[in-house]
C-alpha cells in the first residue's frame, strides 16, 4: 500500500481478490495507452502475476470522439499464475460515450463500469451514435454503474494551478489513474517518480498531473460512491528477480544479449514499421554495448545493410512486419545463396496490404517459410511470449552463425506490445554463441567447404588476409564457390542447401507435451497463441476432457518429435491466428487430418473461445462418429 | 566489451602489391570491344598503387553486365542483386570502416531499380566509391533503352522511340549532395586513372560517372566526345583553378551571363580568359556543379573531370563515433540492461 503520508487512513471494507481484469478506454488523446502502462508497471512491482492487450487505432489523432479514434488498454494481474490478458473485463473504465459504445460489449454480466459522465454531452453521445443517453435510459441497468464527473472533479483538484483549463483537463487520465489506483490498492511512488522525470522540464504539468493522480486517490478514498476496495495478492510465481517487459523490448535486449555471448559486434538496420519500430528504438540506445543501428531508407536497404554488415563480420540484423518482409524477400534469397548469417524480425501484423497495421495476426507463416522465387529454404522460429522474445532472438542468432543461414524470427502484434512479468535470467548462465573466422593457411580458401555436421561454410571475412574470395547471387559450384551454369550441381546446391536446414533440427530440444502424453485431442500451437492455448487446455482438462497441447517455437524445421507426438493422438485441433496456415503444414508435412480452429479478427484468442472450438469439435464428432474415441461431453 | 570483428593487417613489412595481385582467376566474359575492359585494366592498376592491403578491399555490385566486375578483382567481392550494392555497402561500411569499399554499378542499376539506395547512400555521404558505368542502354537483357537513354531512342522495347525522358546521372548526385562527383570516359585511360585515383583518396562518398560504350546494343553513344575529330570541341575537361576553356584551338570557353552560361570565343568581341567561369570543384554549395552538369552536347561541351570535392564527416566515421563517446563514458553493463528500470524479487 502506498506510504505517501498525505493520504488519509483506509476505513473501507477491503476484498480479496484473485484476478481482476481493468480496461482503460478513451479518446487517442485521453492518454489511455499510458494509463494503463503505469497501472501495469506498479502492479508489477506489486508482485502480481500479470498480461496485457494494448489496442489503439492506426491513427495518431483521430476525430476527438470518435469511434475510430477510440484507444484501449487491457490488463490482466493476478495473485495466480496467469497466461493471457483476460477474455472479459470485469472492469471498463470509458471516458467518452465513444469508448463506452465500443467496448461495453466486451465487459462481463454485472461487471462495474466507471464512466466520466463530463463527456456525455449531446454531441459526444451523437458522434458515438447514441440516440438517448445511455446515463439515463436505463440501459446500463445491468452493470455496476458509477457515474463519476471526472473532468470536473480533476480540475477541482487542481484549483490552483497555473495551467489553462484545456491544459488541467489534459491529466484527467491521471485522476482516473488515481481513482484505480485506490480502488485496488497499488502504491503510487512509481507513478509519481515517472511524473516527475517525464515532466522534469516543466515543474507546473508535473505537479498538476501528481495532484490529478492524488486527487483521483482521495476522491476513491473520500467519496460515497465506493463502499469497499480490492485487494489481489502478490502471485506464487517462480523465485527470481523479475521485471515488467514487453515482447518488442525483449526481442531488442536479446539480440544485444546475443551480441555479446557471440563476442560479436550487431548492427541492426530497419525501416519504421508498426508495430516493429520500437525494437529499432531500443536498440539505438544501446550504444554502450557497441550496437549500431541503421535507420535505412526503405525495406530493402535495410535487409541489404544487413547482409552487407554481416559479410563484414557483424551480426547483420533486420526488423520489419509483414509488408516490409514482402519488399526483403528477394535480398533473403541473396542470403541464402551467399550463405551468410543474417536475422529477419517480423512483427506480425493484421494484412494483407497495409492492413490493420496496429493489431496482431499470425498470418506471415508461410510467407516466411515459402515466400521467396525459387528453393529458398531457411529457418523460421516464433517466440510464444512477450519474454520468451529475449529467447527467441538469441536462438536466432544461435542458429544464424551456426548454420550460416539467415533466420526469420516470427513475433506479432500482441507480443510486441503486450507486457508480463519476466523472470530476468542470470547471464553468466546462458550459453556463449561461438563464432569463428578462418585466417589463411597454406590450403587455397574453399568458400563453401562444409562443416560436417551442419553444412555450414566458413564465415571468412573482409580484412583477413589470403581469404579473398567472391559471393554473389549466382549459382556455385560447391565446395569452390566460382559461378556455375552446371545442371548436377545446381541440383546438387538445392539440395544441400535445404539439407542444411533440415539438420538444425537436431540441435531443436524434443517439445514436451501439456497434458497426458498420449490421448484423444492435442492442440496444436505457434507464436504468439501461447497462452490463450494452454489456458484454454488447462481449463478444458479440468472439466475431465482428454485434451493436450503442444507448442512450437520452431517452425522450419520442425522439432523432430513432432511426428511423433501426432501419432499418439487421434484428433489434431490447430488454434491460428489465420486461416490455417500452421495446419496446411502439418496436414502436408504428416498427413494428418488437422482441424483448423482459426479466428482473422486482429485481436488475440480469448480462452473461452479455443474451450469453445474445442468442445463443437468434439460435440460433431460425436455424430460423425470419425473417433473410435467415445468422448465425454461436459455437462 | 565487444571490438570490431575483424582485424586488419598493418601496411608494414606488406610485399608491394602489383597489378597482377588484383587480377582474379576468372575468365572475363564481356563482349569483345566492351568498355567495361578498359575501367576493369584501369581499375587493377590503381588499386596496388593506393597503398592499402588487398584484403581491405570490397567490390561490390548489382546487377548488369558492368556488375560481373567484382568476379575479375581478385579482392573480397560481392556480387548481389539489381540495383541494391550501396544499401548493401553502407552495411559493410557500418559493420567495418577500416575497408575500402568500391560499388560498381551501371545506369540501369544505379538510376532505375535502385535509385532510391544510390540518393541515400550519397546523402549520408557514406565512405564508398561509386563507379557508374553508364551505355545508356540495358546491355544484359539484350537492348531495351535506359534511364539515361535519350528521348526518342529506339530499342527493342521502344520500336516507335522512347517517350520517357533521360536523368542526368551527375544532377542526380549533385542533388543528393555528394561531395565527391566526377565524371570520366572509358577510352582515355589516362584521364581515368586521375579521376579514380582522385575518386579513391576521397574521404566520402565519391560518384564517378563513367560514360562506357556497349559496343552492341548503343555503340558510339559517346563518339562526341571519344572521336578525335569532334572531341575537343564537345568536351570541356575540367581543372582546378584554371578557366573553362576547350575547342581544337582552345579558343572556346564558358562565360557565366547572370546565371545562364555561354559559349564564348576568346579574341573575339574583347574576350579573354579574365571573362570566363574558373572551375573551383571545392565550391561548398552544390549549384556551380550543378551547372556544369547540364553542359550536353552539342549545345555545350561536356565537362570531364572532377565536378565536386568537399570534405564532410561521413556516415560510418560518425556512426563509429558515436559509439565510442557513449563506451567511454560508461561500456555497457549487461545486468543492468536486463533488469531495466525497475525489478522486484519472489522469495
Amino acid at each position: 500500500m502506498s506510504t505517501d503520508p498525505s493520504l488519509p487512513v483506509h476505513h473501507k471494507e477491503i476484498e480479496e481478490k484473485e484476478d481482476v481484469v481493468i480496461r482503460f478506454a478513451g479518446d487517442s488523446g485521453d492518454g489511455m495507452q499510458l494509463t494503463g502502462t503505469q497501472f501495469t508497471h506498479s502492479t508489477a512491482i506489486l508482485g502480481n502475476d500479470l498480461s496485457t492487450l494494448p489496442d489503439f487505432p492506426a491513427e495518431i489523432r483521430a476525430p476527438a470522439g470518435s469511434l475510430a479514434g477510440v484507444s484501449s488498454y487491457q490488463i490482466n494481474f493476478s495473485s495466480r499464475d496467469i497466461r493471457t490478458p483476460g477474455d472479459a473485463p470485469d472492469v471498463l473504465v470509458a471516458m467518452n460515450p465513444a469508448a463506452l459504445k465500443t467496448n461495453l460489449k466486451d465487459l462481463k454480466q454485472g461487471g462495474m463500469l466507471i464512466l466520466n459522465t463530463d463527456a456525455f454531452g449531446p454531441e459526444n453521445l451523437k458522434y458515438a451514435g447514441y440516440t438517448s443517453n445511455p446515463l439515463e435510459d436505463g440501459s446500463l441497468n445491468k452493470y455496476q454503474l458509477y457515474n463519476i464527473p471526472i473532468t470536473l472533479l480533476n480540475n477541482k483538484a487542481l484549483e490552483g494551478s497555473p495551467l489553462s483549463k484545456k491544459e488541467m483537463e489534459r491529466c484527467k487520465n491521471f485522476f482516473a489513474l488515481g481513482l484505480m489506483f485506490w480502488l485496488y490498492q497499488r502504491p503510487m511512488e512509481a507513478t509519481i517518480q515517472w511524473i516527475g522525470q517525464k515532466f522534469k522540464a516543466k515543474a507546473e504539468l508535473a505537479e498538476a498531473n501528481k495532484m490529478a493522480l492524488k486527487g483521483g486517490y482521495h476522491y476513491g478514498e473520500t467519496a460515497e460512491l465506493f463502499k469497499k476496495h480490492y485487494r489481489v495478492p502478490k502471485a506464487r510465481l517462480a523465485p527470481g528477480i523479475y521485471r515488467n517487459i514487453t515482447g518488442n523490448e525483449a526481442t531488442a535486449i536479446g539480440f544485444v544479449a546475443a551480441s555479446q555471448l557471440a563476442k560479436t559486434p550487431l548492427v541492426y538496420a530497419s525501416y519504421p514499421i508498426t508495430p516493429a519500430s520500437d525494437i529499432l528504438h531500443e536498440l539505438s540506445k544501446h550504444k554502450s554495448f557497441g550496437v549500431k543501428t541503421c535507420q535505412a531508407e526503405d525495406e530493402i536497404a535495410a535487409i541489404g545493410m544487413a547482409i552487407g554488415a554481416s559479410f563484414s563480420g557483424a551480426i547483420g540484423l533486420t526488423g520489419t512486419s509483414g509488408p516490409g518482409m514482402a519488399l526483403k524477400s528477394e535480398a533473403i534469397s541473396l542470403a541464402i545463396m551467399m550463405e551468410l548469417p543474417v536475422v529477419i524480425i517480423d512483427v506480425q501484423r493484421g494484412g494483407p496490404s497495409t492492413g490493420l497495421p496496429t493489431k496482431t495476426e499470425q498470418a506471415d507463416l508461410l510467407q516466411s517459410i515459402f515466400g521467396r522465387h525459387g528453393e529458398s529454404p531457411l529457418a523460421v522460429i516464433a517466440a510464444a511470449t512477450p519474454g520468451d522474445c529475449f529467447t527467441m532472438a538469441i536462438e536466432a542468432v544461435r542458429i544464424a552463425v551456426r548454420y550460416m543461414t539467415p533466420v526469420i524470427l516470427l513475433s506479432d502484434g500482441y507480443l510486441a506490445n503486450g507486457a508480463e512479468p519476466w523472470r530476468i535470467p542470470d547471464f553468466e548462465k546462458l550459453d556463449p554463441i561461438l563464432v569463428e573466422h578462418p585466417t589463411a593457411n597454406s590450403a587455397p580458401f574453399i568458400p563453401y567447404a562444409r562443416d560436417e555436421k551442419t553444412l555450414a561454410r566458413p564465415w571468412a571475412i573482409p580484412g583477413t588476409p589470403g581469404l579473398e574470395h567472391r559471393l554473389g547471387g549466382l549459382e556455385k559450384q560447391d565446395g569452390i564457390g566460382n559461378v556455375s551454369y552446371d545442371p548436377v550441381n545446381h541440383e546438387h546446391m538445392i539440395k544441400t542447401r535445404a539439407e542444411k536446414i533440415a539438420r538444425i533440427s537436431r540441435d531443436i530440444p524434443p517439445l514436451k507435451v501439456f497434458g497426458a502424453e498420449t490421448g484423444d485431442i492435442l492442440l496444436v500451437g505457434w507464436g504468439g497463441t501461447f497462452g490463450a492455448i494452454t489456458s484454454a487446455t488447462e481449463a478444458l482438462r479440468q472439466q475431465g476432457l482428454p485434451v493436450s497441447s503442444i507448442h512450437l517455437r520452431h517452425l522450419n524445421p520442425f522439432p523432430s518429435n513432432l511426428g511423433d507426438i501426432l501419432e499418439r493422438f487421434e484428433t489434431i485441433v490447430i488454434p491460428e491466428l489465420n486461416l490455417g496456415q500452421l495446419a496446411l503444414l502439418l496436414r502436408s508435412r504428416f498427413l494428418v487430418n488437422a482441424h483448423s480452429l482459426t479466428k482473422v479478427q486482429g485481436q488475440p484468442f480469448k480462452v473461452q473461445e479455443i474451450i469453445d472450438g474445442v468442445k463443437q469439435l468434439i460435440k460433431k464428432r460425436g455424430v460423425e462418429t470419425w473417433s473410435s474415441q467415445p468422448v465425454a461431453l461436459p455437462h | 566489451m565487444v571490438e570490431s570483428a575483424s582485424g586488419v593487417a598493418p601496411l608494414t613489412g606488406a610485399p608491394q602489391l602489383t597489378r597482377k595481385d588484383f587480377i582474379s582467376d576468372q575468365d572475363v566474359r564481356w563482349c569483345p570491344g566492351c568498355g567495361d575492359y578498359a575501367i576493369l585494366a584501369t581499375v587493377q592498376r590503381i588499386l596496388p598503387e593506393l597503398g592499402t592491403p588487398r584484403e581491405n578491399y570490397v567490390f561490390v555490385s548489382g546487377i548488369g553486365c558492368s556488375s560481373r566486375f567484382p568476379y575479375y578483382v581478385n579482392t573480397y567481392g560481392l556480387h548481389t542483386i539489381h540495383g541494391r550494392a550501396p544499401a548493401i555497402a553502407t552495411g559493410i561500411k557500418a559493420a567495418n570502416p577500416k575497408l575500402e569499399v568500391w560499388v560498381v554499378t551501371g545506369d540501369g542499376d544505379a538510376l532505375s531499380i535502385g535509385g532510391n539506395h544510390l540518393i541515400h547512400a550519397l546523402r549520408r555521404n557514406v565512405d564508398i566509391k561509386i563507379l557508374l558505368f553508364n551505355n545508356r542502354i540495358y546491355g544484359l537483357t539484350k537492348g531495351q533503352y535506359s534511364p539515361t537513354s535519350e528521348l526518342g531512342k529506339k530499342t527493342k522495347s521502344s520500336p516507335h522511340g522512347s517517350v520517357d525522358y533521360p536523368m542526368n546521372p551527375l544532377s542526380l548526385a549533385l542533388g543528393a549532395e555528394a561531395t565527391f562527383v566526377a565524371r570520366t570516359v572509358d577510352t582515355n585511360p589516362n584521364h581515368m586513372k586521375q579521376v579514380l585515383m582522385r575518386a579513391a583518396h576521397h574521404k566520402g562518398s565519391a560518384f564517378v560517372e563513367i560514360f562506357q560504350n556497349c559496343i552492341i546494343f548503343n555503340d558510339d553513344a559517346f563518339k562526341f566526345v571519344t572521336d578525335r575529330q569532334t572531341r575537343d570541341d564537345n568536351a570541356v575537361i575540367l581543372e582546378q583553378g584554371k578557366p573553362l576553356i576547350f575547342g581544337k584551338d582552345k579558343n572556346k570557353g564558358i562565360h557565366l551571363k547572370g546565371i545562364k552560361p555561354e559559349i564564348v570565343t576568346i579574341g573575339e568581341n574583347g574576350v579573354t580568359e579574365a571573362d570566363l567561369l574558373v572551375h573551383n570543384e571545392s565550391e561548398q554549395e552544390p549549384h556551380y556543379a550543378f551547372l556544369l552538369s547540364r553542359f550536353e552536347a552539342p549545345q555545350f561541351p561536356v565537362p570531364l573531370g572532377v565536378f565536386r570535392a568537399v570534405s564532410k564527416p561521413t556516415y560510418d566515421q560518425m556512426l563509429g563515433q558515436q559509439i565510442k563517446t557513449v563506451m567511454e563514458k560508461a561500456p555497457g553493463d549487461m545486468k543492468k540492461l536486463l533488469h531495466g528500470p525497475e525489478t522486484w524479487e519472489v522469495i
